[in-house]
């Protein structure tokens, strides 16, 4: 469905005189099948997050080309009610100038289907919130509740895919448990599913049906979430003892 | 309306606002409202002190102080304010394109910038009224020719910080062409930034071309400007100080309202201080109890 073949990406370092490039992306290609949950998983700086705005087609590559359902993922038109996304830092998330109401109906005015009947306190309370949130603005939040407020703006237009850049990351422990329910559940819900870019493998072992590992912006496995104690690449087995010792 | 009854609360800023509707709208209507023609000579008068008839007195060709204060407003202030919108438009525009689009964009119009900002502001003022003459109208183009690399550069900085935030990168995803956020999502933000630079270089320019029309540049005689008045009482300033209290005091008090009221704009248009309705009426300092027992994370 989300196809990448022979991704590229760098930055030029900003440098008048100096012509250095940063490769931050090498020939990477993986297919996002419908209704799956792929996690991508690498360390800081990695190029996971990078390879994120790719996906959302909010940056194009240097070369290669992402695809979604046949048609090029940085046209606009590709990705209006297609694809969504929830980000890591829940502070910037929200225009601080917009109420909760607000920022859940935008998606839906710009997917065209504002005008249809919509039950936005049903969605709220599918993410643990309540209608007494509709007016409220994004400082009058906690984070775990922003961070709610953002998934169900994503859920909102009830895309096929929606990616998740450390969603979690920022939130601490037992709401981080809370938020992963949340999106199993609404996964089943609404049939979509998730591109999960995390540095956490216990999450995306949770959530997730293949992960796949990058590392130094290059893609060093990618399995099926039962085998991945049965990981090939050295970087892999590294990454995975770390978390079950 | 939000924004006016926010700025209503502080009083200084209240007062300011007052301030300056007031001159604006009396620099409007200045021909109902001054008293006698502004140009009008009248030599008997000549120095006489306050009187009924001419509230601040008469000037060196016995010319109502008022009415020239009144009919001063308009250079001094409205056709300043005039050439600030101006500046601030320009400034803006390219000021956006820069910060939202990066890249080359940004690179060209801020290496033009830095060439318009490498001139001293004054010089280059005074080298444009040498070429084109003195008057208001030059005067005020200079203006506009030299602040406007300044305004940009600010608004960019402005604009910059907004445009990496998630929420545009988020309206991006969900495919909002590149007007549509700006104007729905960054320009609403960066606005109270624009707003009170915009203030406070206000105060500057009407000190400036008051500065400018002192040294005779600017508006010319005989037509009343506050610059220009005080430069016509300095030469009685030991004789007769009071002909230069008026328009001085005038230029400070409204400086001061404009300044003033530039801060109280910065306060009151900050988002955190919106409340959604329920918790503004149930008012600062309690904690609803809705909060209590939730997580908090």
């Amino acid at each position: 469905m989300l196809k990448v073949e022979g991704v590229n990406k760098s930055y030029r370092q900003t440098d008048w005189f100096r012509k250095a490039r940063n490769q931050v992306l090498r020939d990477i290609g993986f297919e996002w099948r419908q209704g799956e949950t792929l996690g991508i998983i690498g360390e800081s700086g990695s190029g996971k997050s990078t390879l994120g705005r790719l996906l959302l087609g909010i940056e194009e590559p240097d070369s290669g080309i992402i695809t979604f359902g046949g048609k090029p993922i940085s046209d606009r038109s590709t990705r209006r009610g297609a694809i969504s996304a929830v980000f890591q830092d829940y502070t910037s998330s929200i225009n601080p100038f917009f109420t909760v109401r607000q920022a859940i109906l935008e998606p839906l005015r710009l997917a065209g289907t504002a005008s249809r009947p919509f039950d936005i306190g049903k969605l709220l309370r599918q993410v643990g919130l309540d209608e007494s949130y509709l007016t409220r603005y994004p400082h009058e939040l906690s984070g775990g509740e922003a961070q709610r407020v953002c998934i169900a703006r994503a859920v909102s237009a009830e895309p096929q895919c929606i990616l998740l850049d450390e969603a979690i990351s920022s939130l601490d422990g037992s709401v981080q448990m809370q938020v992963l329910e949340l999106l199993k559940q609404l996964r089943t819900s609404y049939g979509m599913g998730y591109i999960f870019i995390t540095h956490d493998i216990q999450a995306a072992a949770y959530l997730c049906d293949r992960v796949m590992i990058i590392c130094g912006g290059e893609m060093v496995e990618l399995v099926e979430t039962e085998e991945l104690k049965h990981v090939q690449s050295p970087y892999a087995k590294e990454l995975l003892s770390k978390v079950i010792s | 309306m939000k924004l006016l009854q926010r700025l209503m609360k502080d009083k200084l800023a209240a007062a300011s606002l007052c301030v300056v509707a007031a001159t604006l709208l009396i620099g409007l209507c200045a021909p109902l409202i001054a008293p006698h023609p502004p140009n009008e000579v009248n030599m008997e008068l000549r120095f006489s002190g306050a009187s009924w008839g001419y509230w601040l007195g008469n000037d060196h060709l016995g010319r109502c102080i008022l009415s020239r204060l009144i009919y001063g407003i308009r250079p001094s202030v409205l056709w300043v304010l005039a050439a600030l919108g101006a500046t601030a438009i320009i400034g803006a525009f390219l000021g956006f394109a820069a910060g939202y689009f990066r890249g080359k964009t940004d690179a060209v119009i801020m290496r033009i910038c830095d060439v318009m900002l490498s001139f001293p502001g004054y010089v280059m003022t005074l080298a444009i009224v040498g070429i084109m003459g003195a008057g208001l109208t030059n005067i005020l183009i200079a203006f506009v020719m030299m602040k406007w690399a300044w305004f940009a550069r600010v608004f960019r900085t402005a604009v910059m910080q907004y445009a990496d935030a998630d929420y545009v990168k988020f309206a991006r995803v969900l495919g909002i062409g590149h007007i549509g956020i700006m104007t729905r999502h960054i320009a609403p933000i960066a606005l109270p930034e624009i707003a009170v630079i915009s203030s406070g270089a206000l105060g500057s320019m009407i000190l400036q071309i008051s500065g400018l029309s002192f040294l005779g540049l600017g508006i010319q005689a005989p037509h009343a400007e506050w610059g220009m008045m005080m430069n016509e009482a300095r030469a009685v300033m030991f004789t007769r100080p009071e002909l230069m209290l008026a328009p001085g005091l005038a230029i400070i008090v409204l400086v001061s309202a404009v300044n003033f009221l530039s801060d109280g704009l910065q306060k009151a248009l900050d988002p955190k201080l919106m409340l959604s309705e329920k918790r503004a009426k149930a008012g600062a300092g309690v904690i609803p109890p809705r909060l209590s027992g939730k997580e908090v994370a």
